[in-house]
């Protein structure tokens, strides 16, 4: 029996890797070469043109000159990490010697407070944008829902999200920065206070694509489904989770696809106001520090946020492909 | 004394920019327990109108319809409907989509298991406990129609509603599948009424044809009597003179009578455009 499930598995193995080389192979050689190309030409396009601009700053940084401030990056994050580690050994050494002499001594147990290197803010960031974008799709999708399954509820909330929708997060900023200081009031707080300030700045503003792609989808499921649930007389969660969440699935993701798109921007905003040590707040620095690597720096910055944007988007689409009942539906 | 199905005086206005549009007025017929009847028209003469209305799907806006002296106005598994879109919920297997409606119907009635019984025994009855464990998308279009009459039967309907259910098939699975039903009214006795604009469908499978004139304002212009001993078998009716007669009645009223189609009427009722018109008289010549 076991060795027929493995010869089972193997088999499975090698038909992955056989379709794995084939797609490879059959690869366009155009789906590889032009993206390519691309990039290539913009990299010089971007190299020509910035040695002509001349700032405050030096001359605006090329692709050269970015280059090697990543590797700047990178080796200071390293040389961060170097120390922290070495201070904890120092620390834990002391604290076993202190235990050695008087096994009944308080030992003191401090964390390492150098400054945060590049990728901790990276970090900080992808932490703040999923809070905040955790906070608003628990909001948009039930409100979604309620808002595509009574045509009262839609037209309640329809001028509001509206009116809203258009608000710049610096514009919520001021408002939000005040009010989490009124009434986030604790001696040993859990979240810092910037970190409050601009997840919650990202939460009203990604809101709303989910919020009105919620309500669209909810909608429009088809006339059939929802008369085959009244016949059957299905009670109101049992519908909602049996027949109209599973229909409208695909446009809930293509709202929460925008949220976290539109979430990722604000963050950057956000951050720099707010001071939540993130990519933002990283900008901002480099801006005030205003050294002659300052403008690369910002460049790297830029990059990454691009390329993080990306994932991101993708994350969703992935989450999409294994939450949607429909896997022949081709995804972009 | 009062029978089964009752639909009485039912008519309905829907509300248009221009007023409220009477699609149906003073329609009438009754139906026997075990009694297979059709209702035909032409295109957009209301006959799905009355379906739903006897569903509860919609509301009529005068008279009612009484199931066994009750009057029913809201929806409900006792008069399960089999639509022609087949409306399976395409997230769940050909098991799931049955046992939804199983599992709402008879909870606290049956136990886990007997349910799970019931669900197979009705799929098997329409010929699909092959594919039990399929998805929609993985079964043809009469396959899914079956799955559709089997989530329907499933239910245990007083009466069993179709809205053209064959409408959307190819021609031989059309026939299969009315055999299909034939059998199973047969064996359970259900109580089937049928929508159709098919008057070969109509005359092979019914009890009573339900003629409907056009609308607007459409009622119920005759009602023809099948008397042909089952089960029927359509090669050898084909040849039948008592056959050819019905279909002649029924043709006849289509065409000479009140139920003649009368372009200018039907656009300016400007409801739901269905099938357009010439396709729906050259499936009833």
């Amino acid at each position: 029996m076991t060795t027929q499930v493995n010869n089972i598995e193997v088999s499975n193995f090698e038909a992955t890797m056989q379709k794995l080389t084939k797609a490879v192979l059959s690869l366009d050689a155009k789906a590889v070469l032009y993206p390519i190309l691309g990039i290539v030409f913009f990299l010089m396009l971007w190299g020509a043109t910035a040695s002509r601009i001349d700032t405050s700053l030096g001359k605006f940084p090329g692709p050269t000159q970015v280059y090697e401030q990543a590797l700047v990056l990178v080796d200071e994050h390293n040389a961060e990490r170097t120390k922290a580690d070495a201070f904890y050994e120092r620390q834990e050494k002391r604290n076993a010697k202190k235990l050695e002499k008087n096994p009944d001594a308080k030992i003191k147990v401090r964390k390492y407070t150098g400054k945060e290197t590049f990728f901790d803010q990276i970090l900080t960031s992808l932490k703040t944008v999923m809070f905040g974008f955790i906070i608003a799709s628990a909001i948009a999708i039930p409100l979604g829902i309620a808002c595509g399954l009574s045509d009262g509820i839609y037209k309640a909330m329809n001028p509001l999200i509206q009116i809203f929708k258009p608000v710049s997060p610096l514009a919520w900023l001021p408002l939000i920065t005040m009010v989490v200081s009124a009434v986030y009031v604790s001696d040993d707080p859990y979240f810092e206070k910037s970190f409050l300030n601009s997840a919650f700045t990202v939460a009203l503003c990604c809101l709303w694509p989910t919020l009105i792609n919620t309500a669209v989808g909810v909608a429009n499921v088809d006339k059939d489904l929802l008369n085959v649930s009244r016949v059957i007389k299905l009670p109101a969660l049992t519908h909602v989770r049996k027949i109209i969440l599973p229909a409208s699935v695909p446009m809930i993701f293509t709202g929460l696809r925008l949220s976290l798109a539109t979430g990722w921007m604000v963050l950057i905003a956000a951050e720099m106001l707010s001071q939540n040590p993130g990519l933002g707040k990283f900008v901002w620095d480099e801006f005030q520090n205003g050294s002659s690597n300052s403008l690369s720096r910002i460049m790297v910055a830029v990059v990454v946020i691009g390329l993080i944007g990306f994932a991101l988007d993708r994350l969703i689409l992935v989450a999409q492909k294994m939450v949607s009942w429909d896997k022949l539906a081709v995804l972009r | 004394m009062n029978k089964f199905l009752e639909i009485s005086q039912v008519g309905i206005d829907f509300p248009t920019p221009n007023g409220p549009f009477t699609a149906l007025k003073d329609v009438n017929f009754t139906i026997d327990e075990g009694e297979f009847i059709s209702i035909i028209g032409h295109s957009g003469c209301g006959k799905s109108t009355v379906l739903n209305i006897i569903a509860g799907l919609y509301q009529a806006t005068y008279g009612g319809v009484i199931l066994e002296g009750k009057e029913v106005n809201e929806p409900g598994p006792d008069r399960a409907v089999v639509f022609q879109s087949h409306a399976l919920m395409p997230w769940l297997s050909v098991y799931q989509n049955v046992a939804l409606g199983v599992e709402q119907v008879f909870k606290g009635q049956k136990t886990k298991p007997e349910m799970k019984e019931w669900v197979e025994h009705n799929l098997k009855l329409v010929k699909m406990d092959h594919a039990i464990d399929k998805m929609p998308h993985e079964i043809s279009g009469g396959m899914k129609q079956r799955v559709g009459i089997a989530r329907c039967l499933a239910m245990q309907p007083k009466v069993m509603l179709m809205d053209e259910p064959f409408g959307a098939l190819d021609a031989l699975t059309r026939a299969n599948l009315q055999d299909s039903v034939m059998d199973i009214q047969k064996e359970l006795n259900t109580t089937i009424v049928l929508i159709t604009h098919d008057v070969d469908e109509a005359v092979l499978m019914s009890d009573k044809i339900v003629m409907m004139s056009n609308g607007p304002a459409a009622k119920v212009g005759e009602i023809v009597e099948i008397e042909l001993e089952r089960p029927r078998e359509r090669v050898s009716l084909s040849k039948s003179d008592q056959f050819n007669h019905h279909r002649q009645q029924v043709l006849s009223f289509l065409y000479e009578k009140k139920g003649v189609v009368d372009f200018g009427e039907a656009k300016q009722k400007k409801l739901k455009p269905t099938v357009s018109e010439n396709v729906a008289n050259e499936k009833v010549s």
